[in-house]
């Protein structure tokens, strides 16, 4: 089922097409309402006028999560605050978040996407669907519950948390269809096996799989272990949230939501746009959004846009999977850490030295995040000669993490000088979770 | 009256221990009584020893993670219940102990406390009848 075949299936000069006109509507909006676009236009003594057809977009400077943190909170807010009718908040690099401001249009829109996505996944009015990303300031639960709304299945709003609950719930309700991480549906899993749920009493049979880089290897697993077919529904909050991508019957690449979000894939050195089929960091320009548009936001994102036509009958273009990251960005349980977000924690605190190392793992299908930090010296004190204190001092830094990181973390407390230096740049994170 | 106690943090891994004990072995310091209090992830070390201003600067130089506390150095016989004798005088002064470990050679022993009113307990250890030893004693105690 195709839930748009009007955009969903156009031919490339119809989409061209409308791509050119919605990039034009798009910079003459932004230029005439956000001073940091006009601004880089400006500089580069371009006008709207300058951008006819889409092909004009490689004139336009990129955005940067920089840009969006030095102009926090509100700093590239296109559309007047009483036309903004939710707010999300996505990590930033550092102690401020990401601010993203949707009108009532762009929540219509995220819902539309997010029905493609979802009708693509074989999910209908029939189902019962559970979503089990978490609700609030990050935009996979409230995204994908609008959009389970539009294709008018029946929405269970399980968030995350209280697994056991939600493994009873898919069993007595006969929920037929899930959207969390790949990871938490693992978990799921084994929480049913713990309480004795078999495949055979419960009904799911579509997963919408995103927020994280998940691997054909876990897909498999998933499906043989919640009888289930499993999808990849890829998106960030920056540009809308998920269903910027999707999944089709076929799966063989994520289709885009290209008449909404334009991709482009560049050389993360360089700059420079590289053609179809080539592999780089994905960039996206939000061609149709009010709130907060971005022009070329370069989303770190490694991938590459996939040529020819899918056997599904859609024709907006594929993207492979995320094979990497081109910064230090790290997704655990589904959520971005920054290695300076707990830097920052870190030097907050006298008591440790301003080194400090990330372990990322995953146990038990959940991913783990161990903070090492290293006594200061000057600072071990009589004060510290119990266990009960130095715990106490461990508590004070994990509860700082979760403040900032929102979510757990393992505080390892090590020795002086224990974390290893290496020349150069040093090493900070150890991801051990094994992807391929 | 006090005893200067170091108090070293460990991690909970093979070698650490080793590298703290060649400390003192490598500056002929010797050690009269240890404990360790021990977690999942890390230890802590107390050591009594002859010379702790000494050891201290060692361990300081070496990058260990130490720091001194006061402990009591408490004085005691082969009669049975004096320990308890000195417990039970803290508890009912409400006083707590920290922690507390104990040493005996030859018919005599030490009973090394930390307690958390260092002054009121000074009163109700003397009030037990039991000595306090002092720290430039204790290189020559027990031989």
């Amino acid at each position: 089922m195709i839930w748009n075949p009007n955009k969903e299936c156009m031919s490339r000069d119809e989409m061209s097409a409308l791509q050119g006109k919605r990039l034009h509507k798009i910079v003459e909006y932004v230029y005439h309402n956000v001073p940091f676009y006009r601004h880089k236009l400006q500089e580069r003594d371009l006008t709207p006028d300058d951008i006819r057809t889409i092909e004009d977009i490689v004139k336009l400077p990129y955005t940067t999560k920089k840009d969006l943190r030095d102009n926090y909170p509100f700093g590239l807010q296109a559309a007047p605050q009483s036309e903004i009718i939710r707010i999300h908040a996505s990590s930033g690099t550092t102690g401020n978040p990401t601010i993203v401001g949707y009108t009532r249009k762009d929540i219509g829109v995220w819902s539309e996407c997010m029905a493609r996505c979802l009708t693509a996944f074989g999910v209908g009015r029939d189902d019962i669907f559970s979503v089990a990303y978490g609700y609030g300031l990050f935009t996979g639960g409230l995204g994908a519950h609008n959009g389970v709304e539009m294709v008018g299945a029946s929405v269970v709003p399980a968030s995350t948390g209280n697994t056991e609950k939600h493994a009873r719930l898919i069993r007595d309700l006969g929920i037929t269809g899930i959207a969390c991480t790949p990871s938490y549906a693992l978990y799921l899993a084994e929480t049913m096996e713990q309480i004795g749920i078999t495949k055979d009493q419960i009904k799911l049979r579509v997963g919408a799989f995103g927020a994280e880089p998940w691997t054909e290897k876990m897909r498999e697993e998933i499906e043989e272990r919640l009888g289930l077919k499993g999808f990849n529904i890829y998106g960030l909050s920056e540009v809308m949230g998920p269903s910027v991508s999707y999944e089709c019957q076929a799966q063989h690449g994520s289709h885009i939501n290209e008449d909404h979000f334009y991709p482009e894939i560049i050389n993360p050195v360089t700059l420079e746009p590289l053609p179809k089929g080539q592999s780089g960091e994905l960039v996206f320009t939000t061609l149709t959004k009010e709130g907060m548009p971005v022009i070329r936001y370069r989303t770190r994102d490694l991938c590459s846009l996939m040529p020819g036509e899918c056997s599904c009958g859609r024709t907006n273009v594929r993207m492979t999977p995320i094979a990497g990251r081109s910064d230090d960005m790290l997704i655990i349980r589904g959520i971005n850490v920054f290695p300076s977000q707990v830097e920052s924690v870190v030097l907050s605190m006298k008591e440790f030295a301003p080194r400090y190392l990330l372990v990322v793992d995953r146990i038990n299908n959940l991913d783990t995040l161990e903070v090492q930090v290293e006594l200061r010296q000057e600072y071990f004190t009589a004060t510290f000669d119990t266990p009960a204190a130095i715990d106490e001092l461990k508590k004070r830094l994990r509860d700082k993490l979760r403040s900032v990181l929102s979510i757990n973390a393992q505080v390892q407390l090590k020795a002086p000088n224990a974390i290893e230096r290496s020349q150069g740049k040093s090493v900070r994170v150890i991801d051990k979770r094994k992807l391929q | 009256m006090t005893v200067n106690q170091l108090s070293i943090f460990l991690e909970n891994r093979a070698g650490t221990l080793t590298k703290v004990l060649d400390l003192f072995k490598e500056a002929h310091i010797r050690i009269i009584a240890s404990s360790i209090a021990d977690t999942a992830q890390y230890g802590l070390l107390r050591i009594i020893c002859v010379d702790p201003q000494r050891a201290y600067l060692e361990l300081e130089r070496a990058g260990v993670a130490v720091a001194f506390s006061d402990v009591f150095a408490v004085e005691l016989d082969e009669r049975p219940g004096q320990i308890a004798g000195v417990v039970r005088g803290l508890s009912e002064a409400e006083i707590g102990i920290v922690y507390m470990y104990s040493l005996f050679l030859h018919g005599k022993g030490l009973l090394f406390i930390r307690a958390d009113k260092p002054e009121e307990a000074r009163e109700v250890i003397r009030n037990t009848g039991l000595r306090c030893v002092p720290e430039k004693e204790l290189p020559e105690w027990g031989s």
